[in-house]
């Protein structure tokens, strides 16, 4: 953490740049600049400015009762192509449950470009407010540019509780402002709650989901968690429901420094997103070779909305794309009938898949962990098995 | 081009068992190993190293038994290595332990990358590496697939969950490694006898520079509540064991078209 000068208030006076012990302060067009990488945080500069321009940057609010200022459950939303990610309406369905508990309100940020037609969608599924960074520097996602937009809504507008979707991005993003906030982060949580004490208790697994371990951050604000997608149900979208929108433009005080050489659309050998199948076929090291996944293939393409999937081995293998990859490390899937085929059941695997409708194995070991979650299963050869049963199920749906 | 390395003595987690009956984790025979992630990230090092010539530095924060992480990274190709390891540091959670570790590569000092693994298998954060990289303030690319350094500039390409990114970013930056380019290599018989012959030093928070209120349990906002071993599910499995492999399948479809699973 550095010392940081407001701009506005710096009357150029130099006087801290004679106390630095570091040397860490320069003038730049008649105002103080604090070089970071130098500042040690003694704070000479802050006792020694006329004008109270110098603070420590980004202070969090401590537990000497100015938590208690903070308000307000934000759900920091990741966008696509202009729209929100599914996950984003889940998040603001139980941010809406735990605001209500607190007595607070619900809110939304949305960064990006473009973006004026979204507030009304995201007001009509729970959020009370919605914050809308839109500027055409922010129409890609940059860790930088979007960390320090946060940081400064966060710095203006003093919430409670952020939350962000466990996505890759949202766990680029979420760790980046906790630490610049000097604040606690709960990852990849699957149950919140409010406490007694109005406190947000996050939940989350440990060691593939065999412990769970409830957090709190009781002096540090706000509360951070990143929570998985398809853990919380969306709250039905009602038009009739009313919301503020807040156009926010942040100051311009960081420079991006990673440049996008190239970014496509990837989802692997399907047609469709993963946490978009209805039916999911999935396969494991047990399906032997790269070209055994054809079956995978054609028995997920028997199904609308089918879709190829794997587990940790198979990517690490290289057969599969990692946007494939279902479990800890991956996406959690929940679609109506998950296919487990020569996947042995790692922890790290049935915690992404655990809470599908129907989830069929087949294994050619007995004792396999995965059977200890399926509803149905075969103990054999999945490379006999599979054809076989991909033959019944086309001559039944050509009934 | 000097390069750190982060890496992190962990569990082995997939052969960590559950007993449950008792509930409990069967953690006996579970031997530590290198994060596998960090140990991707030390590849990713390495293939640099042999490419343009790299001064490599692994750091570790842990317990003094964490020095044998560092000394399979030393037989594998590593060229320093330092512990960091404390009293004080018990209890940290991530914002602790990011801390600790950047003034760890503070005091290392010269640095063109700063390399982690993407998570650790036992904790699966992946929140170590971004907040280095805060208290650093050094721009950050995570879960990378391969990275490579082109005129200058690292390139290093990523998939987030429905896309392919190529990215570019300049000296000095952290990257975290999902996956390196190549499997990890063994350690050579020459590697083996230096990392064995290594004096690893170790630093305390003292040495760090770092006041013990800034780590361990009274530098970590978050703070465990409880914790608990969930209720599974009641499943009512039906599971074939039958040697004929079309018998097998008559059976489940059978058992699957009564649960009317095609039609839902």
């Amino acid at each position: 953490m550095a010392m940081k000068v407001d701009r506005e208030k710096c009357i150029g006076c130099e006087s801290c740049t004679m106390v630095c012990p570091v040397g860490a302060i320069t003038m730049e067009d008649g105002k103080a600049l604090i070089d970071a990488e130098k500042c040690i945080s003694c704070g000479a500069c802050v006792g020694e400015c006329p004008v109270e321009a110098i603070a420590p940057e980004d202070v969090a609010p401590k537990a000497d009762g100015t938590a208690n200022e903070c308000k307000d459950i934000w759900v920091i939303a990741e966008l696509d192509k202009r729209e929100a990610l599914p996950v984003v309406y889940e998040l603001i369905g139980a941010a809406n449950g735990l605001a209500q508990k607190a007595g607070e309100k619900c809110c939304a940020v949305i960064i990006g470009k473009d973006i004026a037609k979204l507030p009304a969608k995201l007001i009509a599924s729970g959020a009370d407010k919605v914050y809308v960074v839109d500027n055409e520097k922010y129409a890609d996602y940059h860790t930088e540019l979007y960390t320090d937009a946060v940081c400064q809504l966060v710095e203006a507008y003093k919430p409670s509780a952020l939350m962000l979707p466990a996505t890759i991005d949202g766990r680029d993003l979420a760790p980046r402002i906790a630490a610049r906030l000097h604040t606690g982060l709960c990852a990849d949580c699957t149950a919140i709650d409010m406490t007694d004490d109005k406190l947000v208790a996050w939940t989350r697994p440990a060691l593939g989901g065999n412990i769970y371990a409830t957090i709190v951050c009781d002096e540090t604000r706000p509360q951070m968690g990143t929570v998985r997608p398809k853990v919380f149900k969306p709250l039905e979208m009602d038009a009739s429901r009313t919301g503020e929108v807040i156009e926010f433009v942040p100051q311009d005080r960081v420079e991006n420094k990673v440049e996008i050489l190239s970014k496509a659309p990837n989802m692997g050998s399907n047609a469709i997103k993963l946490e978009d199948a209805i039916v999911i076929a999935a396969g494991g090291r047990g399906m032997g070779s790269k070209e055994n996944f054809d079956k995978l293939t054609e028995l997920a393409g028997l199904f609308e909305k089918g879709a190829v999937a794997g587990s940790r081995a198979v990517i690490d293998a290289g057969w599969m794309s990692h946007s494939q990859q279902v479990g800890q490390s991956g996406k959690t899937v929940t679609p109506n009938i998950y296919f487990a085929c020569g996947i042995s059941g790692a922890v790290q695997h049935i915690s992404g898949m655990k809470e599908s409708d129907i989830i069929v194995a087949i294994n050619k070991d007995a004792s396999a962990p995965i059977f200890s979650v399926a509803h149905y299963g075969i103990v054999g050869d999945v490379n006999v098995i599979l054809p076989k049963l991909i033959e019944k199920i086309k001559a039944y749906k050509e009934q | 081009m000097n390069i750190i390395v982060c890496i992190k003595q962990t569990p082995d987690t997939e052969k960590v068992k559950f007993n449950p009956e008792t509930r409990t984790l069967l953690r006996e025979g579970v031997e530590n190993i290198m994060n596998p992630f960090d140990m991707q990230a030390l590849e990713t090092a390495l293939i640099l190293k042999d490419k343009h010539g790299a001064k490599v530095t692994c750091i570790s924060m842990g317990l003094p038994q964490a020095t044998d992480v560092l000394k399979e990274a030393l037989a594998m190709g590593a060229d320093e290595a330092a512990l960091i390891s404390d009293r004080a540091l018990a209890g940290s959670d991530t914002l602790a332990t990011s801390t600790a570790l950047a003034a760890a590569i503070k005091k290392i000092g010269d640095y063109d990358l700063i390399l982690c693994g993407k998570q650790a298998v036992d904790g699966d954060t992946a929140q170590v590496g971004p907040e280095i990289a805060e208290h650093l303030g050094l721009p950050q690319i995570t879960g990378t697939l391969k990275l490579e350094y082109i005129d200058d500039r690292f390139v290093a390409q990523r998939e987030t969950d429905n896309y392919s990114e190529t990215l570019a970013c300049a000296a000095p930056l952290l990257v975290t490694v999902n996956n390196a380019e190549k499997e990890p290599r063994f350690a050579s018989i020459k590697g083996k006898m230096k990392a064995r012959k290594a004096k690893i030093p170790t630093w305390t928070i003292a040495d760090l520079g770092l006041d013990p209120e800034m780590v361990g349990l009274s530098g970590s906002p978050t703070k465990v509540r409880k914790s608990f071993t969930p209720t599974p599910p009641e499943i009512n499995s039906e599971i074939i064991a039958e040697e004929d492999a079309d018998v097998a399948v008559d059976m489940l479809m059978e058992k699957l078209l009564k649960a009317e699973i095609f039609t839902r």
